[in-house]
């Protein structure tokens, strides 16, 4: 072994522990029997946990494999999230595996396998390793989100997914053999610089839109959103959540490292398709969502105006908006956690249920869950002072900075539209006549949803390091 | 005594009363009175504590006192606290409203009565920190966070509109100040700080200043509220319990006019001036329109909030005079109003809880059983309309006054508003009050209970003290105003002077 692929090994070293830990639980899954699924799932969060503090503490920063696969502050900075996203929904998913006969240790497995391509798309330096990142997890995806082989929705959502997501990949390798032919290269660091020499041609604009548009898809970003709600509506919770967390921070990395690398040099022509798609996410999914009767189609619609607003501080092309786009991820991963945790725990005598009318006068029957996900959807609609304000706070702040006026105004409109339907479900839960209230809630989602509703009410006394932490993985790129 | 975080205290202290009340189980009659009896403690000793404020206050300051700083978060926002003489009085005004409100719960709610003892603690705690904060982010966030308990105390404790009206109030609100907050984001990449001090000294340009105005006024006028952004206002206070109703008059619209003080006049004062004629326009139409609206309404409520929206009206009137005269007129119109207009829900209240309805014409003669009850609410009336020797006279007296030295039309047409409240006020107390007993189910109505007097007695009490000696709140505003109006005239001499150049 070279000394090259000595330090390139050890800086992907993560990615290493979960494919061959991914790889290690399928054998372990065959031969455990009955009790596979608990057993799988507890190893896999293991291995999670352990690849990430591996991360932290041995895997340094630099440059792996010919400059294709890169660890940087931000790119770990977006693995811990990404890795929280993935254990956390791995732990929600043990109580309703065991209520609603999910026990597939394949679910764990496929989690890791999409883990081990998030890690790539959040490290990619190349197109090469961006295409195969993405892919691996989109494989992976494709069959969690028809894991529930019996259900037709469950099915349809994975087909759903594959079928758009197949197109979306289609114009992602159009888009990137663009780029290729006017540039010459797929190294990252390499476009830039021809960028910068030669200047940008027509032609390569297009391959940028393709790019873009494919990213797009993965953060479900309008117009490329449709799949969400249905994936979201049919696909069993706990995937769900999955869905809603780990892969979202793995393409807004992606995206923010493809336009803050090889495009760089061509900013301004980036930046109005990223006006353009975050002004139509924050739009369509503020007013979408107002009509939704089930609250995990009103996720999916409230995910996307979410990303628009992350979106916000990219369109920005400045520090501080990679700073906000950060700290909103790490927000919004930890909402909708904790939202995921409380729908998981929607169960009545006979199942889980998902109507939002089911909510009705909860405040009543069940007062903590109910004051948790009040302090949540307050959250979510952004007000202070809780943490989903702050985290609109640091994009729309790097928005105003580049004089992005009408982006801004527009954002904040939309905010108020938004606060429209979170306020419904307060509405049901406080105002409305109480309906049978839900069984007790399992220990582990009662952990979530009580972390993650401390989080947002004191997120006051403990943002100063977080923003601390999101400026050093933001300076990556300055 | 120097050294302690006085303000911080004040402030945070609620809280803590909600905290013991989130410990206690509220399953029995028991555990409700013990409930009602934290709330009350621990807003009568906010009380206390506010009164330290005033009393370690130096009158002769106009600069910011009892200062708490601290580091927060990033971009140089800072825990920053203190209070001048513009904002004081609001924090002992927001102290001593509570215990009444707490009082004027004490029988009406009988549902949920944890979670209303805490949302309310927690709206005083908020409504303290936005007089108090002296770095612009905190204020917003005292500011819109304020919004939460509201919604939650209209929408679950209100009348049969209740869900209408909670998410009016929310939206309304929450539209104005989004704006604000882009503005508050675009000073601070101007000055780099958002600390209020540095800010007040800050010269943001001219063209800069008409949009952030613009933004501010956007927020402001609607929680203020300013013709035609009022109508949540109604809503609100009609659906909302008796003390949500208290709260909403006495403090919350003060956050608006305190807002422009604060804010609009000191930092932007090219803006102000330009804007003087339209805040002098919807002004008056505010004081007219609203006015002749009260004449109209059937619902006790709905006519005390015109009201408001009437008296509202001469503060801002006041304010953007831009003399020392409308400016402290406005602020004691504020205080006076925060009072009287109190005193009035709370009077409201008083009988509702008896009857059950707000219909005006279901009542009638009151004062043959409820002699006492007569006495306080004419004097309320009365200081409603501004007859002088009560509170609302000085006020009204001083931004007509002030208004009078800056525009005389403006002050002829609010004028006549102070004759048309005098017709509704005197309208609506005939038509409850006066007459002959003769509906059966009044005729059993007892007169004010103890507990009741205890609320209404000392609102009586500061209505006619600062009505016939209102120095201790001149006394207590003078200097800060002063600074302040120097303040705004060395903007805009040097900015005419830039101009001729």
């Amino acid at each position: 072994m070279t000394p090259e692929l000595i330090s390139s090994l050890s800086l992907a070293s993560p990615e290493l522990i979960i494919a061959v830990g991914a790889l290690a639980l399928l054998m372990v899954g065959v031969f455990s029997g009955r009790r596979a699924n608990d057993i799988v799932n507890g190893l896999a969060v293991a291995v999670l946990a352990g690849a990430g503090a591996w991360m932290l503490l041995f895997a340094g920063h630099g440059k792996a494999f010919g400059g294709a696969f890169v660890s940087d502050p931000f790119a770990v900075f977006m693995k811990v999230l990404m890795l929280i996203g993935a254990a956390i929904t791995l732990i929600m998913s043990v109580g309703f595996a065991k209520a609603e006969k999910f026990d597939k240790f394949e679910y764990p497995v496929l989690v890791l396998l999409a883990s081990t391509g998030m890690m790539m798309m959040i490290s990619a330096n190349d197109m090469m390793t961006l295409y195969l990142g993405m892919e691996l997890q989109s494989l992976a995806l494709y069959v969690v989100a028809a894991i529930n082989r019996d259900s037709a929705r469950s099915t349809e959502a994975g087909l759903k997914y594959f079928v758009l997501s197949a197109l979306s990949s289609g114009i992602l390798l159009y888009g990137i053999t663009l780029v290729y032919g006017y540039t010459g290269h797929t190294g990252f660091d390499a476009i830039a610089s021809a960028l910068t020499d030669t200047g940008r041609q027509l032609g390569l604009v297009f391959g940028l839109v393709l790019v873009l548009a494919g990213v797009a898809f993965k953060i479900s970003a309008v117009p490329f959103h449709m799949w969400t709600p249905d994936v979201y509506e049919g696909a069993p919770t706990p995937v769900t959540a999955f869905f809603a967390s780990a892969p979202k921070m793995a393409a807004m990395a992606l995206m923010v490292r493809v336009t803050m690398t090889p495009f760089e040099p061509i900013g301004p022509d980036w930046q109005q398709i990223i006006v353009f798609v975050s002004i139509a996410s924050m739009a369509l999914g503020s007013f979408a969502a107002i009509g939704q009767r089930n609250i995990k189609r009103m996720m999916a619609y409230s995910s996307i105006g979410h990303v628009g607003f992350a979106l916000v501080g990219l369109a920005a092309n400045t520090e501080e908006g990679i700073r906000g786009v950060a700290i909103y991820m790490l927000i919004y991963l930890v909402m909708t956690l904790g939202a995921f945790a409380f729908i998981l725990a929607m169960r009545r005598k006979d199942g889980n249920v998902e109507q939002i009318n089911d909510l009705a006068g909860l405040a009543g029957t069940n007062p903590m869950m109910a004051t948790l996900l009040t302090l949540l959807m307050f959250s979510l609609a952004g007000i202070p002072p809780l943490a989903g304000f702050w985290g609109k706070w640091y994009v729309f702040l790097a928005a105003i900075n580049a004089e992005l006026y009408t982006l801004a105004v527009i954002g904040v409109l939309m905010s108020v539209v938004a606060a429209y339907y979170y306020l419904r479900i307060i509405k049901i839960m406080w105002f409305d006549e109480p309906d049978e209230g839900f069984q007790p809630m399992a220990g582990e989602l009662r952990l979530v949803l009580g972390a993650s509703g401390l989080f947002v009410l004191f997120y006051v006394l403990i943002g100063a390091p977080i923003g601390r932490m999101a400026e050093a993985a933001a300076k990556t790129f300055f | 005594m120097t050294d302690w975080p006085i303000l911080s205290t004040v402030t945070f202290l609620p809280l803590v009363g909600a905290f013991l009340i989130l410990l206690i189980r509220d399953d029995s009659d028991n555990a409700r009175r013990n409930i009602r009896n934290v709330a009350l403690l621990t807003t009568v000793f906010t009380f206390i504590l506010s009164l330290f404020v005033w009393a370690g206050f130096d009158n002769g300051e106009a600069g910011f006192q009892m200062v708490e700083k601290t580091d927060w978060l990033d971009s140089g926002i800072s825990y920053h606290m203190g209070v001048d003489g513009i904002s004081m009085l609001f924090v002992v005004l927001t102290a001593f409203l509570m215990p009444l409100c707490i009082l004027a719960s004490w029988e009406s709610i009988q549902s949920r009565v944890k979670e209303y003892m805490i949302a309310f603690l927690v709206l005083e705690t908020l409504m303290i920190g936005v007089f108090c904060a002296l770095d612009i982010v905190l204020f917003y966030v005292f500011f819109e966070a304020g919004l939460i308990p509201m919604f939650i105390i209209i929408g679950v404790w209100g009348g049969k509109r209740r869900v209408y009206a909670s998410f009016k109030f929310f939206l309304y609100t929450l539209l104005g100040s989004v704006l604000m907050l882009l503005a508050i984001m675009a000073m601070f990449w101007q000055s780099g700080t958002t600390d209020i001090p540095t800010l007040l000294t800050h010269d943001f340009p001219a063209s800069m200043q008409t949009w952030l105005w613009l933004a501010f006024f956007a927020s402001f006028a609607v929680k203020m509220p300013m013709w035609p952004v009022h109508t949540w206002l109604p809503d609100a206070h009609v659906e909302a319990p008796t003390a949500g109703s208290v709260i909403l008059a006495g403090i919350l619209l003060k956050m608006g006019g305190y807002g422009f003080l604060r804010f609009s006049l000191p930092m932007f004062p090219d803006a102000s001036l330009y804007f003087q004629p339209l805040v002098f326009a919807l002004s008056v139409i505010a004081i007219i329109y609203t006015s002749l609206v009260a004449l109209m309404q059937e619902d006790m409520k709905k006519l005390i909030a015109y009201s408001s929206v009437a008296h509202m009206g001469y503060v801002t009137m006041g304010i953007f005079a831009l003399n020392q005269e409308g400016i402290q007129g406005a602020i004691f119109q504020m205080l006076s109003h925060g009072l009287v207009s109190s005193a009035l829900f709370l009077c409201v209240g008083v009988i509702y809880d008896r009857m059950h309805t707000r219909e005006i014409a279901a009542y009638g003669g009151l004062v043959n059983n409820m002699p006492k009850y007569a006495v306080a609410f004419l004097i309320f009336t009365m200081a409603n309309v501004g007859l002088p020797g009560t509170s609302g006279f000085v006020g009204e007296f001083l931004t007509l006054l002030g208004a009078f030295k800056a525009n005389t039309w403006v002050a002829l047409f609010a004028t006549t508003g102070v004759i048309l409240s005098a017709g509704y006020a005197l309208w609506l107390y005939r038509k409850v009050v006066f007459g002959a007993l003769s509906k059966e189910s009044l005729k059993s109505m007892l007169d004010l209970s103890t507990r009741e007097k205890a609320i209404l007695y000392p609102l009586i009490a500061f209505t006619i003290l600062f009505g016939v000696y209102p120095a201790p709140v001149f006394d207590v505003t003078a200097n800060s105003v002063q600074a302040l109006i120097n303040n705004v005239t060395v903007s805009l001499d040097a900015a005419q002077s830039a101009a001729a150049n």
